[in-house]
């Protein structure tokens, strides 16, 4: 149940940021334990594909060629307090860090806001 | 002495009975092979043909084909036409017949019946992701009811092949080459799928959906093939028999083995890394090789039968990409071209057999079955039409024939 008395969090000086990461796949639980020491309580994660500068390669299937471009990732997105923004970049990096090419990337992009369903609080509280 | 003629008579029928039921097991293997090696949106449809299939091989098999096969002139050509399956015997009949009524009619016909439907599952993988279900079940119909029981008539049904000296002990040219026969007649007819072959010959790989499936397909056809090849010795109940039947088993076994050594060892040389699909077509391959003659060769010669299927099938796959007959599962290369490996083995270890005779029937075999089955594709196609639409494919033919997916994992709603 929203409260419509409720102004959007940026209107309230509340500042959130959205994190979205891509990373390897087998990184997902060191990640998730930094992210749990860090404080954050939620997470959502998706199966996705993608390349960045690391490209695929060729690969035979009975005999005929055909290209590996996409590689399997994994998505992770948090949402956090501007506070909170540079140690969560910090200790997703470190984790998720193998020093190969392919590690991923973190975008961080603006949060109008956040509603937790069940109880319709909105901004930090519901972070 | 009754007494042992009526257990013998109970023994080699329960024999039939039981191998009968490992080749109607091979019914699985061949639906979890197909759908494992074809993709996601196309699984539904290949489970409903391999379903499908076997039932309308037993019906129609029964309705006419096996009085074709074996109720027609000895030595002769032309199958007399006929209704089901006849009486059973009498145990009376049987004892007086001193022991040579020695089974009963309906596991005769029980152990024959799962033949058909196996020859018939062949032509469902070749012509799979783009062939409308009920063109197939339409074909799939006249094939069972009269095209293989004729050339089984000539064959174990006593015509003139059988006359002739061919010897086919448990069908690498009767079952496999002829349902692979069949399969070549309708992928001509049918065309590769969408994308798989380039302008420029091009190759493109459609990999396969599910390994798992793939790999436990494999290895319920392995374990039906004991039954195949073991059944057909056709009798048990004495020591000679027992020791023949132990041995076809052993030489079975021994061939997929050697099938699945050789393409492993083949595709590991050739490609650089070792083809799981190609081992499982190799293992299929060393089964097709020895089913013509798996009792007159030791061991290490069934092994090596085996072998050279296994690296047969491997060439013929890329051959026929290479002559653009696109062949999802590699129908054609295991059954057909294995399978006259197999009937050609034959006479290496087996004395009574004639690389003539052998020749003739293949030659036969494929005539008959390739032809008969080009002109009931070509009917159906003009009726019907035999492909389904280029954005049915495109979508999968789970969707357009069936109306459900296999996997359909992200978008059920449930209320």
């Amino acid at each position: 149940m929203l409260n419509k008395n409720d102004h959007s969090g940026s209107e309230r000086g509340q500042h959130m940021k959205l994190i979205t990461a891509i990373i390897k796949p087998f990184k997902l639980d060191d990640v998730r334990e930094a992210l749990a020491d860090n404080g954050v309580q939620g997470i959502t994660v998706t199966e996705v594909k993608g390349f960045g500068r690391q490209k695929g390669h060729t690969e035979l299937y009975r005999g005929a060629e055909y290209v590996v471009d996409f590689l399997p990732k994994v998505k992770i997105e948090v949402a956090v307090d501007d506070s909170s923004v540079e140690s969560v970049l910090d200790a997703i990096t470190q984790a998720a860090n193998s020093g190969k090419i392919g590690d991923g990337k973190l975008f961080v992009t603006p949060l109008d806001d956040v509603i937790r369903i069940r109880t319709g609080e909105r901004g930090a509280d519901a972070v | 002495m009754n007494e042992i003629i009526e257990v013998k008579y109970a023994l080699d029928t329960f024999y039939f009975l039981v191998c009968g039921a490992l080749v109607l097991w091979m019914a699985a293997g061949f639906a979890m092979l197909e759908a494992g090696l074809v993709r996601a949106k196309n699984t539904t449809e290949i489970l409903t043909k391999n379903v499908a299939l076997f039932a309308i091989a037993c019906t129609m098999y029964m309705v006419v084909g096996y009085h074709i096969m074996y109720s027609s002139a000895e030595g002769g050509f032309l199958p007399s036409l006929g209704f089901l399956i006849g009486a059973e015997n009498t145990a009376e009949e049987a004892i007086a017949s001193g022991g040579d009524i020695y089974y009963s009619a309906r596991s005769d016909f029980f152990f024959q019946v799962v033949f058909v439907a196996t020859a018939m599952s062949i032509v469902s993988g070749a012509v799979a992701e783009r062939m409308k279900l009920w063109a197939f079940l339409a074909f799939a119909v006249v094939m069972t009811g009269v095209i293989y029981p004729v050339q089984g008539y000539w064959t174990w049904g006593g015509g003139f092949l059988s006359a002739a000296g061919f010897s086919d002990f448990a069908g690498s040219g009767i079952v496999h080459m002829a349902g692979a026969s069949a399969a070549l007649a309708g992928v001509l007819l049918l065309g590769a799928r969408k994308g798989k072959y380039g302008k420029n010959g091009e190759i493109n790989a459609i990999p396969g959906a599910n390994l798992p499936l793939a790999t436990l397909g494999t290895f319920i056809l392995w374990l039906g093939w004991l039954g195949f090849n073991g059944g057909s010795e056709l009798v048990l109940s004495n020591i000679d028999e027992a020791n023949a039947v132990a041995q076809v088993f052993v030489n079975t076994n021994a061939a997929a083995c050697g099938g699945v050594i050789a393409a492993l060892i083949l595709a590991r040389l050739w490609f650089r890394k070792a083809d799981l699909t190609m081992a499982l077509n190799g293992a299929l391959a060393g089964l097709v090789a020895i089913t013509a003659g798996p009792l007159a060769p030791s061991v290490g010669a069934a092994t090596l039968i085996g072998a050279v299927g296994g690296l047969l099938v491997v060439f013929s796959i890329v051959g026929l990409d290479k002559l653009k007959i696109d062949d999802p599962v590699g129908a054609i290369s295991v059954h057909g071209v294995v399978g006259l490996w197999g009937l050609l083995a034959v006479p290496l270890t087996n004395d009574d057999a004639t690389f003539s005779a052998q020749l003739l029937g293949a030659a036969s075999i494929f005539a008959w079955v390739f032809i008969a089955s080009f002109v009931v594709w070509l009917i159906i196609k003009a009726i019907m039409g035999i492909r389904v639409s280029e954005e049915e494919e495109y979508e999968g033919v789970d969707l357009a024939e069936c109306g459900m997916e296999a996997y359909p994992e992200f978008t059920s709603s449930r209320k």
